[in-house]
Order: structure tokens, then C-alpha cells, then sequence
């Protein structure tokens, strides 16, 4: 709901104009470039988008495709969810598998066995194979610090690398999508969102989210100070003894390296007030992968990645 | 709680990094992560203290150099606000990135070093943030703890700020006294200066008025994309967009230009639904009483005020690439959402923004200046002045051969 009314001075809540500013800039890629389409994780931020866009384009259906880089390592819940949404809404889903490029010798799987870097070629190929010209994505500017840099229209060559000393100025909000063949755009309509804005807008959309997001008991393993829940993707090492934990997950990625964090958040207001008051940030306290080195996220960048 | 989105202008020197720090830090916006990430760069730099500007310094070139090339966003919350900065870098080379921060800003912190008073640089940031017209200006004379937190020397910077004022344009000009290295009149007001009587920053970064900001006259509605769904529902066509400025409601009277064909409103659907208002900035979508050809680009607007059809353009650019702008060029114009051809018929003067001298016909316009131009479009642009309406009054240029963004231009008055 709105909270805005003639009575009250037009007010309008930092969600609204966070709504507001975010289908703009769906409804301007989608007007500006002739084949874009939407990245699906199953995560929140990703749900969010298209809750946004399937407001943005109301009664009309989604104009463009929703496609999902599949690595393998998903958790169960989060792929039911996928299946589910997508044909509630009725849109085209295109699946770029990451476990059929490494069969087919497209990419190789790395010793680590994470395969954060090996979805970009798989990324690249799919939007080249589906000649999708934009990518929409739900990333947001307060997760990362190269992110913080990146514009909401990201230029990406031929080859889907962005360069950050060359980014194309961005003022008020007229948004700048020319591309030459083989190039690319990146959007990215939540930049200004937060984690908590997230969160409270699902609570007040009423957004459904996998249930993995909300605190429930799972059999767990320490490693590196960090909770991760045993499945087929990640066994516990010798040493490291199981045992079960009340806890819910701050973002949904590779199941490999996505670690689990202590909750009794069990609905989107328990973890917005939960996120508000968190001292460490969702990447921070979940993710293996960035943690490699200060610039892990934008050498990713450079080579495209999201 | 609304946003406010500010842009802090000045260098490392002035403190801007610490002043950022500070208002992340005492506003718990930092994160233990985040902070042991900087402590340890700063450790291995051999940094005797935590260099806080590794908080913003996001890209690999800028940690390596210790300089800010880019602009870079930060947030925070308090319980009244959600506050987004655009943190921008205050060299004469990043001019532009100056202007980019600046050109969605509600409020401008300008940072000036309280030991150095009024430099050269400051004039150049209160100059563009003029241009720009941020309607509310922060001037924030730091490092006060270095002066002894002398009245008299806070006084005196702030005379000459209101004598350089006087020649630009501003609606709302406040002026602190701080030192954010201490902490003082940052987020809590300051024991050291009792003959100061406003408020820290903070708190008038939580309570300065922005909703009187929005222009709720002018109906201006630029579409954006036609709604025409091919699942069963063929009769609706509607025009979405965001609205800039006005309010609208069903039963107005409206008229699309450039076409000046006249209709009224039938439906607003907002994000929640059909309302009885729309009010900026909300993103809604329009349907009207008649079947009237509307397309991208087009703007809805009433009979009785509306913008101006023009095909010459006079306007303040910024030039935003290293190959210059020349009279006789020829560039693509985004305007709204409306994109044309335009020709530079003439460049009138060429500003420089330290002193405010005009360079008469200097040719062409390089890298970072600003000048005065006049263009010449392909087609009709629905203009107002940009004093009067953000929105209406902007454009960038784009190079048809790389599709760089290479300037931004804010239109002034015939």
C-alpha cells in the first residue's frame, strides 16, 4: 500500500520512491533496448525485480524473457521456488546450465569446486545464445564496494567486461543504453536499495520468499566461524562435527559457499528488524567467495560477471 | 521516512572522507566487516591510523592512487531518514563527476578548510552546485578544532562565502561550524563552541524541508513506454511513465505534445492500484478518454500550462569528454524520454568556474568546462527552464559514433 494521500501532504515513503525509481528505470531499459531480459536467482533481490516489473508493465505481461544461470549447487527450495513464480506469472524462463557447459568441456570446474567464476562464461554465452541485448539484475550498490561505483545503465563490451575507469556519466535520470552489435547493458533498477529497504518491502507487498530465508532447524557445520548447513553440495571436512541449529539464510547463492546465520526471524518484519540491527554486513557474514582478496567483486566485474 | 540524497563536495583535504566516515560511523551505518577490511588495508600500507576513506575508495586504481576518480554511493539511516550520498571527488579534473553527483542532489555539503578559508576550489563547488540548482546548500566550515573554534574566523570565512554567494543562486544557504575529526556539530552539538546556536549536521541533514522541493504545478508527464497487453485485453492502451512534476486526476483535462492533441484523464494506476491522484514522483500509468496516437517520448500536459515546443536550445554544458565539444557538431539529445539530433550552432562563453569569468566564443568546449551553448534539434523538444523544472530543463548529449555520454546541458531562460 501507498501511504499517500491528499490529507497528508503528499507524502511518499523512502520504499515508494525506491518503487518508483525502480520501474522507471524497468520500464527504460525495456523501452530502450530492443532484447533485454531479467536474471532469476530465486534470491530475494531478484524476486523483488519482478515483482517490480510485472507492476511496471500491469495488465500487460512481462515483454522479455527471465533467465537463470543454473551452477548445480542450488539449494532445493530455492529452484521449487523458481519453477513456481515463473509460471505464476506466465514468462519465458531460459536456463543457462553450468553442470552441462563443464560436461561439454565449455568450462572446467576449479579445484575449489565453487563455481562463482565459471557461471560468467556460461552467463556471456547464454545472453549471446538467446541474442539478449540488456540484463537486468537486482544488485545493489550497499553490498559491495565496486558495486557502489557501478552506473545503473553498465556499459559491457563485446567480450561482457565492464571497465570501471571508463563508465559512462550519469546525471538526473536520463539513462544512456547505445550499444553497438556485441555489446551490452547491465541494469541494474535497485541500486539505491539496501538490504533493509528489501526486506521491508517484502513485509509490506506481502512478497512470497523461499523458506530458507526465515529461521527453521537445520543440521549445521562450522567452518571458518561461519554456519553451513549439510547437503549434497557441502559436506562437513574430518574434524568438523554436525549439529542442529535454529537458523535462516541472508542470501541464497551457491549452496557450496553460502553460509547460514543463528535467526528467530520467521517472517519479513522479524528479519527486517533483525537486518537493522545487524553489524555485519550480509556479504561479510555469509559469503566465502568475496572474501579472496579487496578487489574479488570487481576482477569478477571486469571479466562479466553481474 | 522519505530520502535525502546529498552531495558532499570537497577533497581529502577538507576532511570530506573523515565527515563521511563520521556520519557513517556515529549513525552505526559501518559494518564490523567493512571496518576490519579498511583496518587491515591500512595496516598493511603501514597506516599509523584507519584511513576511513577506504570506506569510498571502492575501485582497485583509487586505493592504489589514494585518490577518488568516480563518484561513489553510500547509504544510511537514521529513525526520521534513509540518506543516499554521492560522494564526490573535488578536483578541477572531476568536474563532471562533480555535476553527476550534484544533478540529483537535494542538499550539498561544501566542505571548506576552516585554517584555509575560501579557496579557489570552494568558489568552483559552490558554482557548479548553483548551476545545478540543489536547492539546499550545507556550507561546513571544518577542522574548527584547528582554529582555536574561533568565532571570529567562522564569521569571517562565512561574510566571504554570502559576498561570492550574491553572485550566484542560491534558494537556501546554512552554515555550520564543525570539526569532524573530533566529532563536533557532526552528529552531536559541540561543547566547545557555545556561541554557536544551530544545529549539529545531522540534525538538520534529518529535519531540513524537502517535500516543498517537488513542483506540484506544472503537469508534466513524459511517456515513457505504451501499455498495450496482448493477453486478452485488448482494449487497454496505456501510457506509463513517471510523473516530473504537477499532480493529475481523472476528469483533467490534458493535451499531448507535440501533437497538441487535447483529451482528458480516464485512470492513474499506480504500483498499488487505481488512484484518485497522481503527484511527482510517482511511476503511474495513464489512460486517457480518447483514442489519441501517443507514443515514447511524447509528453502529457494541461492546456493551460504547458512546456515549450522548441527546436533551438540555449544551454549551460558540461563537457564530459576528452574529445571537445565544437560548433558545428553534431550529437544525439536525450531529453525526457525523447531522443533527437542536435547541432551546435554557436558557444557563446566559456564559464570559468573559479572566478566566474566569461571566455567570449572559445571555439570549442574541452574536458570538465562549462559553458554557454546554443543548439539546434531535429525535432521539437517540450522544454521548460531548468530553474523552474529539474526535469524538463535537462539533457545529456551522447556521441553517435562511440555512444559516450560526453556532456550534460541544464536549459536557461531565452
Amino acid at each position: 500500500m501507498m501511504d499517500a494521500t491528499a490529507s497528508d501532504g503528499h507524502r511518499f515513503s523512502q520504499l515508494d520512491h525506491l518503487e518508483s525509481e525502480a520501474m522507471f528505470i524497468i520500464r527504460e531499459i525495456v523501452a530502450e533496448n530492443e532484447s533485454p531480459g531479467l536474471l532469476f536467482s530465486g534470491g530475494k533481490d531478484s524476486i523483488v525485480m519482478l515483482h517490480l516489473a510485472a507492476k511496471a508493465f500491469a495488465p500487460a505481461s512481462l515483454p522479455f524473457p527471465v533467465v537463470h544461470i543454473d551452477t548445480g549447487h542450488n539449494f532445493d527450495e530455492v529452484l521449487l521456488f523458481r519453477d513456481r513464480v515463473v509460471e505464476a506469472l506466465g514468462v519465458r524462463l531460459i536456463v543457462g546450465s553450468v553442470p552441462e557447459a563443464i560436461e561439454e568441456g565449455f568450462v572446467r570446474e576449479e579445484p575449489s569446486g565453487s563455481r562463482n567464476r565459471i557461471q560468467t562464461p556460461v552467463l556471456l554465452r547464454t545472453a549471446e545464445q538467446h541474442g539478449l541485448t540488456a540484463l537486468m539484475g537486482g544488485a545493489r550498490r550497499d553490498e559491495e564496494k565496486a558495486r557502489a561505483k557501478e552506473r545503473v545503465f553498465s556499459f559491457r563490451d563485446e567480450f561482457g567486461q565492464w571497465d570501471p575507469k571508463n563508465q559512462r556519466p550519469e546525471l538526473w535520470s536520463l539513462y544512456n543504453g547505445r550499444i553497438h552489435a556485441g555489446e551490452s547493458i547491465r541494469c541494474f533498477p535497485l541500486s539505491n536499495w539496501t538490504e533493509l529497504d528489501i526486506w521491508e518491502y517484502i513485509a509490506r507487498e506481502g512478497i512470497e520468499v523461499p523458506s530458507i530465508y526465515y529461521a527453521h532447524e537445520r543440521e549445521v557445520f562450522q567452518r571458518n566461524g561461519m554456519y553451513f548447513a549439510v547437503n549434497r553440495h557441502c559436506l562437513p571436512r574430518d574434524g568438523e562435527h554436525t549439529f542442529t541449529e535454529t537458523v535462516r539464510y541472508r542470501t541464497v547463492g551457491d549452496a557450496t559457499l553460502t553460509a547460514a546465520v543463528l535467526s528467530q526471524a520467521r517472517t519479513a518484519a522479524d528479519v527486517a528488524a533483525e537486518v537493522a540491527a545487524s553489524r555485519i554486513t550480509e556479504r561479510g557474514a555469509t559469503r566465502g567467495d568475496d572474501k579472496v582478496s579487496e578487489a574479488a567483486m570487481e576482477d569478477r566485474k571486469k571479466e562479466g560477471y553481474f | 521516512m522519505d530520502i535525502l540524497r546529498f552531495a558532499t563536495a570537497g577533497s581529502v583535504d577538507d576532511g570530506k572522507s573523515t565527515l563521511i566516515g563520521r556520519l557513517l560511523y556515529d549513525s552505526k551505518s559501518i559494518f564490523t566487516d567493512q571496518l576490519d577490511a579498511v583496518e587491515r588495508t591500512s595496516a598493511q600500507r603501514g597506516d599509523d591510523y584507519t584511513d576511513l576513506a577506504l570506506l569510498t575508495d571502492g575501485l582497485r586504481a583509487e586505493r592504489e592512487q589514494g585518490i577518488t576518480i568516480d563518484v561513489a554511493y553510500r547509504y544510511f539511516s537514521t529513525p526520521r531518514r534513509k540518506f543516499i550520498i554521492a560522494d564526490t571527488p573535488g578536483h578541477i579534473q572531476y568536474t563532471r563527476n562533480m555535476v553527476t553527483g550534484a544533478s540529483t542532489a537535494d542538499l550539498a555539503i561544501i566542505l571548506i578548510d576552516a585554517r584555509k578559508g575560501l579557496l579557489e576550489q570552494s568558489r568552483r563547488h559552490a558554482t557548479i552546485v548553483s548551476l545545478l540548482r540543489v536547492p539546499h546548500v550545507v556550507l561546513a566550515i571544518n577542522k574548527m578544532d584547528l582554529v582555536d573554534w574561533s568565532q571570529d574566523v567562522y564569521e569571517e570565512i562565512s561574510a566571504t562565502f554570502v559576498e561570492f554567494a550574491a553572485k550566484l543562486d542560491f534558494a537556501d544557504v546554512t552554515t555550520l561550524p564543525i570539526s569532524a575529526l573530533t566529532g563536533d556539530n557532526v552528529v552531536t552539538r559541540s561543547a566547545h563552541m557555545d556561541w554557536y546556536q544551530g544545529p549539529a549536521l545531522m540534525h538538520h541533514l534529518e529535519h531540513v524541508y524537502i517535500a516543498s522541493d517537488r513542483n506540484l504545478v506544472d503537469v508534466r508527464f513524459p511517456v515513457q513506454y505504451v501499455i498495450r497487453p496482448q493477453n486478452g485485453r485488448g482494449d487497454f492502451r496505456g501510457f506509463a511513465g513517471q510523473l516530473v512534476s504537477g499532480m493529475m486526476r481523472p476528469g483533467d483535462d490534458v493535451i499531448v505534445l507535440p501533437s497538441g492533441l487535447p483529451s482528458r484523464i480516464k485512470t492513474i494506476q499506480t504500483s498499488a492500484g487505481e488512484v484518485d491522484e497522481a503527484f511527482p514522483p510517482m511511476s503511474i500509468t495513464v489512460r486517457l478518454e480518447d483514442e489519441v496516437d501517443v507514443s515514447r517520448g511524447d509528453m502529457i500536459s494541461r492546456p493551460a500550462n504547458q512546456p515549450e515546443p522548441t527546436q533551438d536550445i540555449d544551454a549551460m554544458v558540461c563537457w564530459m569528454d576528452a574529445a571537445p565539444m565544437r560548433v558545428g557538431g553534431k550529437y544525439a539529445i536525450k531529453h525526457t524520454t525523447r531522443t533527437a539530433r542536435a547541432l551546435v550552432k554557436d558557444i557563446a562563453y566559456e564559464l570559468d568556474i573559479n572566478t566566474l569569468h566569461r571566455e567570449l566564443s572559445p571555439g570549442s568546449l574541452g574536458l570538465n568546462s562549462i559553458g554557454r551553448v546554443t543548439l539546434r534539434t531535429t525535432q521539437p523538444l517540450l522544454v521548460d527552464p531548468y530553474r523552474r523544472n529539474r526535469q524538463t530543463g535537462s539533457f545529456i548529449l551522447i556521441d553517435e559514433a562511440t555512444n559516450r555520454t560526453v556532456g550534460a546541458g541544464v536549459i536557461t531562460e531565452n
